[in-house]
């Protein structure tokens, strides 16, 4: 392979990043706009409607309002850490769309272990969490980075397992595969046999996202803001990001495992499935995906906070051994090509 | 715990009625009041900024009798008083700090005279260091500008004291 050769292809990728990441960035400024907008009504107030028609240009303002803002470095912090974080909790949550089919092979890396990736990339989110906090030298950041430690370890597993009744249903690691098996009607999807997987996956996802309820790591109302209670301007502007490309993620990820990714709910259907087969798959996406991220905000508004001791035992005492027993009735299901799922 | 406990909080019954108040209020009418556009009505004995009242002959009411300043719960208020050349007692300073003040309204119901009273004005503003506190001539002049509604608003409570 030649230089030109090598440098075509790079430029080819980076063109397709720009081309995944900078709607998302869209996505996640309009996430927060959305976010405001629903969490008012549900609080029967209006929400944000100054800036712009009916505050369409609000998370424009916002976010020309944390650029103009100074970095502040405190100096009794470790600097070069301080820094660092925010890359660490960025990188990850935008490096895990890489594997994100939107359709039918509309993807970047159709690499076999898709799955297995995504849930390193989500992971690894959280050293973005734990440095920030231990970097800032703050009373309130370490307090939430012991949080944020006592939180993955009792979420994540049951999270793996959950994957695992996944790639059993689907018998493949490769996003595209799992999506590609759960053909049929929307019957067909693995939301159905996979029910309590789905409940538990997108509950862990809520926690790994530190979302309400389970932003024991944020708690404004308890340490302030948490791991980044001592980042301003650009730097906190970082954090919110990879927050809201997270939610986004765990959103797509759930909506492409359990219901059916790209596929429309009509297929198969004799009638609407002709109906709908105009609309491409990319528009069933974002539709599953807005319905789980309605959630996240749904959630926000209705539960108050976990107490961390109490995400350990919802982790350790009910998530594990709902997972490990319902894997044994998927293994069963498997085994006797239980119809019209496994077969 | 017992069986049917844990039975029953696996179906999330608890949380998706929780989920359930919040989704209906999504759709509720909603009752925020856009503020400089619209207001919410006023009662007659809404306690905003100060002013001092003058008899219809014109006569200052205050006899400085310095009620309010003794009544008042956070010290804003400070009377200084001297006899007139008629020989009656009137106030030399009467100043309200409007930081320390928290329109409670004791001001007004300690007053002999009626004549310290808080207005239904709540829109106002600072423009330079020192105007918070209002003197004896700005509520003087605030008396002025308002006494129709001040004695209006008077008038449409004295029925219920």
């Amino acid at each position: 392979m030649g230089f030109i050769e090598g440098f075509l292809i790079l430029l080819w990728t980076i063109i397709k990043i720009v081309v995944i990441v900078v709607p998302l960035l869209l996505c996640v400024a309009y996430l927060t706009y959305a976010e405001r907008k629903i969490i008012g009504y549900m609080q029967v107030r209006i929400g944000p409607n100054r800036v712009g028609p009916r505050g369409w240009l609000q998370p424009i303002a916002d976010v020309v309002k944390l650029l103009m803002k100074e970095v502040i470095v405190p100096s009794q912090s470790n600097r070069y850490l301080f820094v660092i974080a925010p890359v660490l909790a960025i990188g990850p949550s935008l490096a895990a769309w890489a594997v994100i089919p939107f359709s039918d092979g509309l993807v970047l890396a159709n690499i076999d272990a898709g799955l297995l990736y995504v849930l390193a990339m989500t992971s690894l989110g959280v050293y973005g969490v734990l440095i920030a906090g231990w970097a800032s030298n703050s009373k309130y950041a370490v307090l939430s980075t012991l949080r944020s430690a006592a939180q993955i370890i009792s979420y994540e597993i049951a999270m793996g397992f959950a994957l695992v009744g996944v790639l059993i249903a689907g018998g493949s690691l490769n996003l595209t595969d799992i999506v590609e098996a759960q053909q049929g009607s929307f019957l067909h999807w693995f939301w159905l046999p996979l029910f309590p997987l789905m409940v538990i996956y997108f509950i862990a996802g809520v926690a790994e996202t530190n979302r309400a309820p389970f932003d024991v790591a944020e708690g404004e109302s308890e340490i302030v803001a948490g791991f980044h209670v001592e980042y301003s301007g650009s730097a906190f502007a970082v954090f919110f990001l990879a927050e809201y490309a997270n939610m986004i993620l765990i959103a797509v990820l759930s909506s492409l495992m359990f219901l059916g990714g790209w596929l429309s709910p009509f297929e198969g259907i004799p009638g609407l499935g002709a109906l709908f087969a105009f609309v491409p798959g990319f528009v069933w996406l974002c539709l599953k995906t807005s319905l789980f991220l309605f959630l996240f905000l749904w959630f926000r508004a209705t539960f108050p906070r976990y107490r961390y001791d109490q995400i350990m035992r919802l982790g350790w005492k009910v998530f594990i051994p709902i997972t490990i027993i319902w894997l044994v009735f998927e293994g069963i299901a498997v085994q006797i090509d239980l119809a019209p799922w496994f077969d | 715990m017992d069986l049917g406990y844990i039975l029953k909080s696996l179906t999330l019954s608890e949380l998706l009625k929780g989920l359930g108040v919040t989704g209906r209020h999504l759709f509720s009418r909603k009752i925020t009041v856009q503020f400089p556009e619209e207001e919410t009505p006023q009662s007659f004995r809404f306690r905003g900024r100060h002013a001092l009242r003058r008899y219809p002959n014109g006569e200052e009411r205050c006899i400085a009798c310095k009620l309010c300043e003794a009544v008042c719960v956070a010290n804003a208020i400070t009377i200084e008083s001297e006899p007139r050349d008629d020989d009656t007692r009137r106030t030399t300073r009467y100043d309200i700090d409007l930081f320390k003040c928290i329109f409670c309204g004791y001001c007004e119901e300690a007053c002999p005279v009626d004549a310290i009273v808080e207005t239904r004005v709540f829109k106002y503003h600072y423009e330079e260091r020192g105007d918070h506190v209002l003197t004896k001539e700005t509520l003087l002049q605030y008396g002025e500008e308002l006494e129709p509604q001040i004695a209006q608003d008077r008038a449409s409570d004295a029925p219920y004291r």
